[in-house]
């Protein structure tokens, strides 16, 4: 699978937030296929908790952007038959903590019928749903949960950590013909960058190449690639240069793109926010210390990940909890003095 | 008849200051976030103070409950410490969660208190559970669980629902029904006008209650709650009642007009209960106007105590954690 650089033509793209990028794909998406329709939580009037679909109710009407009662499972189920029946439903699911709520119809339903079935039916939909800390909204709000999708063959998991990729790899989403559980962050629903004016769709399974360097290879996911992207600012300063890489979509995983960095580099750290244990960028440990690659590593691969603890309500402690970028040029310095 | 609150001194003065203490506190908590001194997010319950404090007069001591996102008034009605309270808000050592959980997550497990909830509808199979250990154990505790409108459409209160039903457990189940979950209306939200008639579903009884009359979610209390330490089993009370705030910081009202807020805060709970004991002659207007006042001197006390304790440390970030 290619990755894709970074490089775009000014002329067709726009500034603007990654919520604008992901309301912007649902518009496109809605307009160009009226099979598309969104149900969640405040989705309507209130504009969603975060305010991504803020004014698609008065555009699409009632009928297409459905407010819900609160009744997770039900609405993932509900978009779970849709599908199967011929349409295209997006479910925003508030926080993606109440995915628990949800899970019947994620993991034993939605995931399971295309195969199951023999191929005879599919179910084309997506889950949004943001996930993450920084918010001080404690345990039951901050989590984040990709490896569960991850571990359940028969679910596409996204992690769009900027603007164009959440508009890109929302709009291939949508088009995806089976299920595809899109995690976006809180956090960066604020922060800006250049987003394509078109519906121009990106890859499910090509990471993105942020940034070249010979020393060290830096592996990170959601929030923490623009962390990892500002560790990498720093190290430059002091001489060390890093490949920044985003697998974009952890399932499927771009493993080339991931494998050819590390034979070139020989260091790999990987950054996640969720907890170490049972963690996605683990698979990637086991991926590179499976093959031959391998033998290009000249220090052995490094995890930087939450705490294994739920999240803390206080700043301070929910600030120590996940990794921040003086914590990624430490584990990235010493990675590369150490061998 | 039960009790008349409003004619019985001790009664009277433990309702008007619970519920002013919950008013206050609250009006604290929503200055104190908009200067920026409280971290994260806080569901404030102004306007509907007289159904979280007419219930847990209606408990004993040692009764238990559970409580949702919106528990301050739960909180400090089942008789809890505010200082502790203002500390977890100020994300301090000395809060009731150690500053790990802040507004959403107080409890007061020795008062009873098994916890505010992040999670619509997460307390009610909770407080089922807590009803079975007290049927298990040969207590008469009682479990009050404390949910929204909003909650009654989760599964999980359906299945609790139904378990403490076939199982006759001492649960009183109480939906505060503010009229909206976050932006939508009962009325979109359910195809029945009163919550209350889903009791009928699980075979148990079902009132439905003008939760701004603080008599009324009393009296409702009462029944429910000798009906349970009779071993008679679950009573679902709906108490109908408004949220003068917006759901949560982010709230623009949207969904709500001005005048509808205005309205029920013509309504408000705690002035129609003044009125009732001055009426009865209990307390004239300064024995009110002292209750009033000690009830914020105590919020104040409780903020400037909470203020100049130690923050919760993030060396000790992993304290508590077993797995
Ligand atoms: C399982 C779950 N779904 C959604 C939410 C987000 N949320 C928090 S409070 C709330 C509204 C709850 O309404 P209601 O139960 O009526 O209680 P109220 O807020 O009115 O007190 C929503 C949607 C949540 N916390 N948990």
């Amino acid at each position: 699978m290619a990755s894709t650089t970074i490089e775009r033509t000014a002329s067709d793209t726009r500034t603007c937030s990654y919520a604008e990028a992901i309301r912007e794909a649902l518009a496109q998406a809605m307009e160009s296929d009226e099979r598309v329709f969104l149900l969640g939580e405040d989705i309507g009037v209130y504009g969603g908790a975060f305010g991504v679909t803020t004014g698609l109710l008065e555009r699409f009407g009632a009928e297409r952007v459905r407010d819900t009662p609160i009744s997770e499972l039900g609405i993932v189920g509900a978009a779970v038959g849709a599908a199967l029946a011929g349409m295209r439903p997006v479910v925003e699911i508030q926080f993606s903590d109440f995915t628990a709520q949800a899970m019947d119809q994620i993991v034993n339903q939605a995931a399971k019928i295309h195969y199951m079935l023999g191929g005879a039916a599919s179910v084309p939909m997506v889950l949004r749903a943001p996930g993450g800390s920084g918010t001080g909204a404690a345990a039951q709000h901050s989590q984040s949960l990709e490896a569960w999708f991850a571990h359940v063959p028969g679910l596409k998991v996204v992690l769009p950590a900027t603007p164009a990729d959440a508009k890109g790899l929302l709009l291939a989403a949508i088009d995806d013909p089976n299920p595809v559980i899109f995690l976006e962050h809180k956090l960066l629903y604020k922060s800006s960058g250049p987003v394509p004016t078109e519906p121009v769709r990106e890859t499910l399974g090509a990471a993105r190449v942020h940034r070249d360097g010979d020393d060290l290879t830096i592996v990170a996911t959601s929030v923490m690639v623009e962390r990892s992207l500002q560790a990498a600012d720093e190290l430059a300063a002091d001489g060390i240069h890093a490949t920044v890489v985003d697998p974009r979509t952890i399932k499927p995983l771009d493993a080339a793109t991931i494998l050819a960095a590390v034979r070139r580099t020989g260091r790999l750290l990987l950054v996640q926010e969720a907890p170490l244990t049972g963690g996605f960028v683990s698979e990637i440990a086991a991926l590179v210390a499976g093959c031959d690659a391998l033998y290009s590593l000249v220090a052995p691969i490094r995890r930087l990940c939450g705490l294994d603890v739920p999240i803390p309500y206080a700043p301070q402690l929910e600030r120590a909890a996940v990794p921040q970028v003086p914590d990624i040029v430490k584990a990235a310095r010493e990675l590369v003095m150490e061998s | 008849m039960t009790t008349k609150l409003c004619q019985e001194p001790e009664l009277a003065r433990r309702a008007l200051a619970t519920m002013w203490t919950i008013r206050r506190f609250e009006e604290a908590v929503d200055d104190l976030f908009a200067r920026g001194l409280i971290y994260g997010t806080m569901h404030l319950s102004i306007g509907q103070e007289a159904t979280a404090t007419g219930v847990c007069l209606a408990l004993a001591d040692d009764d238990l409950i559970t409580s949702t996102h919106r528990g301050h008034g739960h909180c400090i009605a089942k008789g809890a410490d505010l200082e502790r309270m203002m500390a977890e808000l100020l994300a301090k050592e000395t809060g009731y969660c150690r500053g790990r959980g802040g507004s959403m997550h107080i409890a007061d497990v020795a008062r009873g208190n098994l916890g505010a909830n992040g999670i619509v509808a997460g307390g009610i199979p909770i407080a089922v559970g807590a009803g079975l250990a007290q049927r298990l154990q040969g207590t008469r505790r009682v479990v009050a669980s404390f949910f929204g409108d909003g909650a009654a459409n989760e599964g999980a209160f359906h299945e609790a629902v139904n378990l403490a039903a076939i199982w006759d457990l001492p649960v009183v189940f109480v939906c505060e029904n503010n009229q909206y979950g976050m932006s939508m209306p009962t009325s979109r939200a359910f195809r029945i006008p009163r919550i209350s008639q889903r009791a009928a579903a699980y075979g148990i009884p079902g009132v439905t209650v003008d939760g701004n009359d603080i008599q009324a979610v009393y009296d409702e209390t009462v029944v429910a709650v000798e009906r349970a330490r009779a071993g008679e089993g679950p009573t679902f009370i709906e108490a109908i009642t408004y949220r003068w705030k917006g759901h949560s910081k982010s709230d623009k009202n949207l969904y709500r007009t001005r005048e509808e807020i205005e309205e029920w805060k013509s309504r408000d709970p705690i002035g129609r209960f003044e009125a009732a004991v001055e009426a009865a002659g209990t307390f004239n207007r300064s024995e009110i106007e002292t209750i009033r006042s000690s009830a914020r001197d105590a919020v104040r006390d409780a903020i400037a105590r909470a203020h100049a304790a130690p923050d919760a440390r993030p060396d000790e970030l992993r304290d508590a954690v077993y797995a």
